[in-house]
Parts: structure tokens; sequence; C-alpha cells
């Protein structure tokens, strides 16, 4: 038999976590309806950041597809610097190859991994790059991001703009390494990183263009 | 049932100067420390608490009569997540550009203390009104203190001021205040710089009032032993 208060101290706990069930079902409720209402904005944001960077590396006049379309996920490479799956988007004019944009990660930075998002034509030469995501010293080695680079007019990360196949490895370096590429005094570890990272990704594309190009967008969905 | 004058003028003189979040209870110092890099960062972080917290406040104190006291605390940390979840998904919906930079500490600000301590300080025993004032008064508090943080970290460590307004203000040009060839100081930009002028804040906040006390003092009758504020 259970005594007066015991019964009291069930009635008790059964009101309070039916109270709190009550919270939990309102406040999950309020956050679904959010989150459905907010997610299409949510997508068509992250679309267009993902074409602002695009539009700033991939020249518009070279293609005339939907590149964030027409996009290939390659599995983790080492080449790439990539430890999980990384996408390749792919630019074509009136269907003709033109360009790859992927995702090379340089594993070496001053902090930690550099995010690289890198623009290769179609005979594998670099038209552009841009530093996506790092943790670079604010101030020291952020300026591989043209954001936070002081020169506006020419920024550091520039020099990827069309470089010349011609460059022979030793130059895919820093200057003060023996190379073509500048850096500016005081942080030269982050610079070194991103050039060895576009150089490695240029020597993967040279060997596997064709494929990247020919590959179709749902057969490899199907069978990554 | 609404605000008085005087609880109005109580509210914001206790939120904005005389127990501020960041000067005198010295509350949510990580996202102090990490997002006053500049100016305009340490604005949004600042607005954006300052609507979780008059929000949960207006929340918790609309349903307190509803809130069986044992559990209080998990329903208090129950409303206030949500709100900030809410924020969140908004801020990426509609400041994309913002919501990148300022990254992981939206989320975080269920964290900062501060929110909490209102909601079981004030808004739990008080009507809806002057909770939801108390919430936007303690956020505004912490408004003028990162903005100004942000602004000195800024334009001792690289010489602007409103640099990524463009993430707000779309076309908004940054300010260059100090001539272009300033060479920088590195430290204001990193988080030692942030403690430093955090502390002299603090310093010249103590000063003033400890100077309008003592004016105080000198007009009333003099008393033999101060205290120690």
């Amino acid at each position: 038999m259970s005594t007066p208060a015991e019964k009291h101290a069930l009635r008790v706990s059964g009101e309070t976590s039916l109270t709190l069930v009550a919270f939990i079902v309102f406040f999950t409720a309020l956050l679904a309806w959010v989150y459905l209402f907010s997610q299409p904005v949510i997508e068509q944001s992250t679309r267009n950041e993902k074409l602002v960077v695009l539009n700033q590396i991939l020249p518009a006049n070279l293609y005339n597809n939907d590149p964030l379309a027409d996009s290939l996920t390659l599995p983790p490479e080492p080449q790439l610097g990539t430890k999980t799956a990384s996408t390749v988007y792919r630019a074509r004019n009136n269907g003709k190859d033109s360009a790859l944009v992927m995702d090379v990660i340089a594993p070496d930075g001053y902090s930690g991994p550099i995010k690289l998002l890198v623009a290769f034509s179609a005979n594998g030469q670099v038209l552009g790059v841009r530093a996506v995501e790092h943790k670079e010293t604010p101030g020291l080695g952020d300026y591989i991001d043209p954001r936070k680079d002081k020169n506006k007019t020419s920024p550091w990360i520039d020099q990827f703009n069309n470089v010349p196949l011609s460059l022979s490895n030793k130059d895919w370096h820093v200057k003060k390494d023996g190379g073509d590429f500048d850096a500016y005094a005081g942080a030269t570890v982050t610079p070194r990183a991103v050039v060895k990272a576009v150089h490695r990704a240029q020597e993967f594309v040279m060997d596997n263009r064709k494929v990247l190009f020919t590959r179709s967008t749902t057969q490899n969905s199907a069978n990554p | 049932m609404w605000i008085t004058r005087t609880e109005f003028v109580d509210i914001a003189h206790k939120g904005i100067w005389k127990q501020n979040t960041s000067l005198v209870q010295i509350l949510g110092l990580c996202p102090l420390l990490a997002v006053t890099t500049n100016l305009v960062n340490g604005v949004m972080l600042s607005l954006a608490t300052l609507l979780v917290m008059s929000l949960s406040n207006l929340a918790v104190s609309s349903l307190r009569h509803f809130i069986p006291y044992e559990i209080r605390i998990p329903v208090f940390i129950l409303i206030a997540a949500a709100l900030v979840t809410v924020v969140d998904l908004a801020m990426n919906a509609y400041l994309h550009g913002l919501y990148v930079v300022l990254g992981i500490f939206i989320p975080l600000i269920i964290t900062n203390c501060i929110v909490l301590a209102r909601i079981e300080a004030f808004a739990a025993k008080n009507r809806p009104a002057p909770a939801m004032m108390d919430g936007a008064m303690m956020g505004v508090g912490m408004l003028w203190t990162l903005a100004l943080i942000g602004a000195l970290r800024e334009l001792i460590g690289g010489g602007t001021l409103f640099s990524g307004i463009d993430l707000v203000i779309p076309g908004a040009q940054a300010l260059q205040l100090l001539p272009a060839d300033y060479p920088g100081l590195l430290m204001a930009v990193l988080p030692p710089g942030a403690f430093i002028i955090l502390g002299c804040i603090i310093a010249s906040k103590n000063w003033i009032d400890a100077r309008s006390a003592a004016r105080q003092l000198t007009q009333a009758a003099p008393v033999s032993a101060g205290g120690c504020h």
C-alpha cells in the first residue's frame, strides 16, 4: 500500500513531466516551422554565395551551362589534399568542355588546413584561386583572402589568374624558394602551402581531365 | 500592467551602466574576445544577443505561471535555445554573409550565461513588459561595450572602421581613418589586445563611478569611512 505522501509525490512528478513534455512539443513544433520556412532561402543564399566565388575565378565568357548543376563528386584524393568527398563543377560552352572548378585543400597552412577553390581550363591551365576557408593569422597570413589583402588593386591571390602552362616545376614555388610566386614578408608558410597545393592539384587535373569532364553526373551519384 | 517610468529608468540604468554585462558582470567573454576584431562584428553579435535576450525574457515572463519551479532550468534552457536556433536560421537565410563571418558564435549565444542569468534573476519574477525591457537593456549594455572594443581593436589593429559593413549593407564602404600605409598593430586584433582594451574600459568605468561617488560625498555630509564601492 502506498502512503498519501507517496501518492502525492507520484502525482506531482507526473504533472511536472507532462508540463515538460508539453513545452518540448511546443518549441520543437516552433523550430520545425521556422526550419521549413527558412530552408529554401538558406539553400538559395548558399548557392548564391558559391556562384559569387565561382564568378571571381571563372571568366563568364567561358561557359553558358550551370556548373553548380553539372557537378561531380570525387572520393578523397591525396593529390587534392581532400580527406572527404569533394565536388568538381564543370563549365561547358555550348556543350564543349571549357573549365573545371574544384575543391583543393592545402594541408600545411600555418594554423591548419586551407580550403581553396581552384578553376582550371580544359587544357589544365590554372585560371584562378580563392581561399574559401582558413584559420591563418589575421593581419599576417590571411592576405590569401583578397578581402583581407591590403593591396586592393592587385591582391596576392591574383597571381594565380591565368598561370602560364609553361611554368616549370621549379617555378611553382614562392620566390624565397627560387620560384615564381611572390609572398609578403613575415608570412611565407601560408603562401608556400597555397602554391604547393595548387601545383599538386594542377598535376592531378593534367592526368585526369578527360575522365573529369566525361564522367556523367547521374552515373556518378548512383555509383560514387 | 505595462511599465512605469521609474521602472524603465531603473532597468535601463542597470542594463546599460550599473550592471553592464561585459564591464561589471564580466559575462560572455568568449564571444567578446573572439568576435570583436572589428566594429561591425561586435555590433551584429550584440544585436543577435539583444534579440535573443528580449525574446527569451518575454517568453519566460509570459509563461512564468505555467513553469513548475522544480523544472524551471530545463524549461528556461529549452525556450532560450529554441529562440537562439530561430535567430540562427533567420540570419543564415537573410544575412548569409554575416552569418558566415560570425559562424559558430550565433548558436553559442545559448552558452552565454547572461541569457540564463537574466531569465532566472529577472524574467521569472517580473511582468512581461519590464522583463523584455530588461533583456533589451542588458543587450544595449553589451552592444555599446562590444562596439567600443570592436572599434578600438579595428582602429588600432588596421586603421579602419566599419570594415565588413558591405555584408550588412551591400555596397557600403569601410572608412580608412589612419593613413593607408599604417602598418597595423597585430596584437590589437589578437585576443590579448581584446583583454587589454577590455581592461582599460573597465578601469575607465570604475574611474568615472569613483569620481561621481566622490562628488556626491563632498556635496553630502562627509562620512568617516567609505565602502569598497
